[in-house]
C-alpha cells in the first residue's frame, strides 16, 4: 500500500480481512487443538486428523462427494464448452444464451425442490447419480458463462485461418480454438468443481438413502456441536479449494497471450 | 484455350458472381481474369464487395450464382481447406498460443509433410521475410510489422497458386507501411506466386499492383493498369475515386473527365470556360490553383508547375487539350 492511503483506508481493510479470514484462520488453529473443548487451547495435534481417517461416515460422505464433483466436473466441463462454442458459432439467439445462465442465477431451493418433483416424475432411482445430474445442471450453466467470456476475446479468424492452411473443420477446432480456450475451460471446470464440493441444498434434496455427500455428513454431525474432527475436515477442504484456486490463476497467467483483433474496415 | 504456360493465360476465372446479404447486393454480375504471377488489386470503398469477392476465392463464402474456376478447374465446389488458395488476414489472424515457428509450420504439417522437409522450407521462408532470430517468440511478443511477416511467411511457405492479402497494409503505421510496400513487391518477385490484394487505398493499389479492378456498390467499373486506370478512367467513380480530377460537361451533355495537371489557365476569353481564381496553394514543387466557375458548386483545380503568378480574384479562363480529357460514362 502506499502512503498516498489514509489511515481510514486502511482500517476499513484490515478491517474487512479480518471479518473473511480470521473464522477461517480460527478453524484450522482450532483444527490442531488437542483439547475436546473447542474454545479451549490444549496443545498442538493432529488427533483430530488421525480420528477423522477412521470416522466411517466422513470417509463415505467425502467419497461420494469426490464421485460427484469429479462426474459432475466432466459432464458439465463438456456440455459447457460445447453450449459456449455453439451458441458464438451456431445459433446466436439472446433468449438461449439467456436460458443457458439462468441455472446459475436461480436459487438452490427452486433448483433443488425443481429436480426432486422431476425425477419424482420421471421415476428416476435418487442416489449418486441423481446428485451427480443434478450438479451437471448448474455446473454446466458456470462452465458455458466462463467459455463463452473467453471466446469473445478470441480472434475468430484465427480458426478460418487455419481452415485456410489446411485444416478440417474439426482439426480447426482442436489445433487452435480448443488450445486458445483452455484458461477459461479450466477455470470453468475448477469452478464447478468446487461449487459441486461444499453443494449442500440441491444434494440433500436428491441424495437417495445412506448416499449421503460431504456437506450433508458435516450437517448431520454439527447439529450436535461442532466437533474438531470438524475442523480437521474443514481445515482439508479449505486446502482443496485453494489448490483450486492456485491452478486456475496459474493457467490463466500462463496462457494469456490472446491479441487484440483491428477492427475490419470492409463488410 | 488458351496456352496455360502463356504468362499472359489466366490464372483464375471469374464469372458472373453475385452474392447478396439480405437486401444488400454485395457482388452483382462480377466477371475478372487474374492471370499468372501478377500483382493484382481489388480496389474500392468500404462496403464495395471486395472482401466478399475474396472471401468466395478463398472458400469462405459462396455465391448465389456465377462461377469460380482455377486453372480451368472449378474451385467453389472445393472446401476452404483443399484449395491451393492462401489468405492472408486483416488481422493477420496468428495463433496465439504457438511459436512463430509453430505458426508457420502449420500449413505443412496438414499436409503431412515430412519432419525434415517442414524444418527445412520453415527455416527458408523465416530467412526470406526476415524472422530467423524470433522464430522461438509467441505473437504477443512481436510488433505490428513482424505480425505482418509471420502472417506472410504462414501463407507463403505452402506455396500457394494464388495469394490473397485482405487490406496487408492496414493495421500497421505510416512508416512501417512504406517499408512493407516494397518488401512485399520484392517478395512477389522473389516467390513467383500470383497475389491478389484488397485495399481500399487507392495509393497502395497504385503503387503495387500491375492491375487494378475498381469496384462500387458490388459492380466492376474498371480492370486495367495503373497508368490506364488513372489517365483513361473508364466510368465517373474510377475517375474519382483514383487521384484527383475535374469533371466538366462536355457539348452533348456527357461529363468529361480532365486532370488538374491538364488543366491549362489562359488570359480571359481566350479558352473554353470562363472562371476567377478562388485560391492559390503553393506546395513547392507544383501549386494548386482553385478557381471558381459560373453555375458550378465545385471549383475547377489546376496544377501548374512552381509558384504561380496568379492571384485571388483574378479573371481567367480555363482550357485543355481534346487528347487529355475522358469521356465518362456513368
Amino acid at each position: 500500500m502506499s502512503d498516498r492511503h489514509s489511515l481510514g483506508a486502511r482500517l476499513v481493510l484490515v478491517g474487512t480481512l479480518l471479518f473473511l479470514y480470521l473464522p477461517i484462520a480460527v478453524l484450522v488453529a482450532l483444527s490442531f487443538n488437542s483439547s475436546r473443548q473447542p474454545f479451549t487451547w490444549g496443545g498442538f495435534s493432529t488427533r483430530w486428523y488421525t480420528s477423522l481417517l477412521a470416522n466411517e461416515d466422513v470417509l463415505l460422505g467425502l467419497r461420494n462427494t469426490l464421485v460427484v464433483a469429479v462426474g459432475a466436473t466432466l459432464l458439465s466441463t463438456v456440455l459447457g464448452t460445447l453450449l459456449a462454442v455453439g451458441l458464438a458459432r451456431r445459433r446466436r439467439s439472446a433468449a438461449l444464451a439467456g436460458l443457458a445462465l439462468t441455472p446459475a442465477v436461480l436459487p438452490d431451493i427452486l433448483l433443488a425442490i425443481g429436480l426432486l418433483s422431476f425425477y419424482a416424475l420421471i421415476q428416476f432411482s435418487l442416489g449418486l447419480q441423481s446428485i451427480l445430474l443434478a450438479h451437471v445442471v448448474f455446473g454446466t450453466a458456470f462452465v458455458t458463462a466462463v467459455v463463452r467470456a473467453r471466446l469473445s476475446s478470441l480472434d475468430p479468424s484465427t480458426e478460418e485461418a487455419a481452415r485456410d492452411l489446411g485444416a478440417t473443420p474439426f482439426q480447426a477446432f482442436r489445433l487452435v480454438t480448443l488450445p486458445a480456450l483452455t484458461p477459461g475451460i479450466v477455470a470453468g471446470a475448477l469452478l464447478a468443481f468446487t461449487l459441486s464440493l461444499d453443494e449442500f441444498v440441491i444434494a440433500f434434496f436428491t441424495a437417495g438413502p445412506g448416499q449421503a455427500t460431504l456437506p450433508i455428513v458435516i450437517y448431520s454431525s454439527v447439529r450436535f456441536g461442532v466437533t474438531p474432527e470438524i475442523n480437521a475436515l474443514a481445515a482439508l477442504l479449505l486446502l482443496v479449494s485453494f489448490t483450486a484456486v492456485l491452478v486456475a490463476q496459474r493457467t490463466a497467467r500462463i496462457t494469456d497471450a490472446v491479441e487484440p483483433a483491428p477492427a475490419r474496415e470492409d463488410a | 484455350m488458351p496456352d496455360p504456360a502463356s504468362p499472359d493465360a489466366a490464372l483464375l476465372e471469374v464469372r458472373g458472381v453475385h452474392r447478396a446479404f439480405g437486401e444488400v447486393v454485395a457482388l452483382d454480375d462480377v466477371s475478372l481474369d487474374i492471370r499468372r504471377n501478377e500483382f493484382f488489386a481489388l480496389l474500392g470503398p468500404s462496403g464495395c464487395g471486395k472482401t466478399t469477392l475474396l472471401r468466395i476465392i478463398a472458400g469462405f463464402e459462396a455465391p448465389d450464382a456465377g462461377t469460380v474456376t482455377l486453372e480451368g478447374r472449378d474451385l467453389l465446389g472445393v472446401p476452404p481447406h483443399r484449395r491451393p488458395v492462401n489468405l492472408m488476414f486483416q488481422s493477420y489472424a496468428l495463433f496465439p498460443h504457438l511459436t512463430v515457428r509453430q505458426n508457420v509450420a502449420f500449413g505443412l504439417e496438414r499436409e503431412r509433410l515430412g519432419k525434415d522437409e517442414i524444418a527445412a522450407r520453415v527455416d527458408e521462408v523465416l530467412t526470406t521475410v526476415g524472422l530467423s532470430a524470433q522464430h522461438k517468440r509467441r505473437p504477443s511478443a512481436l510488433s505490428g510489422g513482424q505480425r505482418q511477416r509471420v502472417a506472410l511467411a504462414r501463407a507463403i511457405v505452402k506455396r500457394p497458386q494464388l495469394l490473397l492479402l485482405d487490406e496487408p497494409l492496414s493495421a500497421l503505421d505510416k512508416k512501417v507501411r512504406a517499408e512493407m510496400q516494397l518488401e512485399l513487391k520484392r517478395l512477389q518477385h522473389e516467390v513467383g506466386i500470383t497475389f491478389v490484394v484488397v485495399t481500399h487505398d487507392q495509393t497502395e493499389a497504385m503503387a503495387l499492383a500491375d492491375r487494378i479492378a475498381l469496384l462500387d456498390h458490388g459492380r466492376l467499373q474498371q480492370v486495367a493498369d495503373p497508368v490506364t486506370v488513372y489517365q483513361r478512367p473508364a466510368r465517373r467513380f474510377v475517375a474519382s475515386f483514383i487521384g484527383e480530377t475535374n469533371l466538366l460537361p462536355a457539348d452533348d451533355g456527357t461529363t468529361l473527365s480532365v486532370r488538374p495537371e491538364h488543366v491549362r489557365l489562359r488570359p480571359p476569353g481566350s479558352g473554353r470556360l470562363p472562371g476567377s481564381v478562388l485560391e492559390v496553394q503553393f506546395l513547392g514543387s507544383t501549386s494548386t490553383v482553385a478557381v471558381q466557375t459560373p453555375g458550378r458548386q465545385v471549383p475547377v483545380l489546376a496544377t501548374t508547375t512552381g509558384a504561380s503568378d496568379l492571384v485571388r480574384g483574378q479573371e481567367v479562363s480555363i482550357d485543355w487539350a481534346d487528347e487529355n480529357a475522358v469521356r465518362l460514362v456513368d
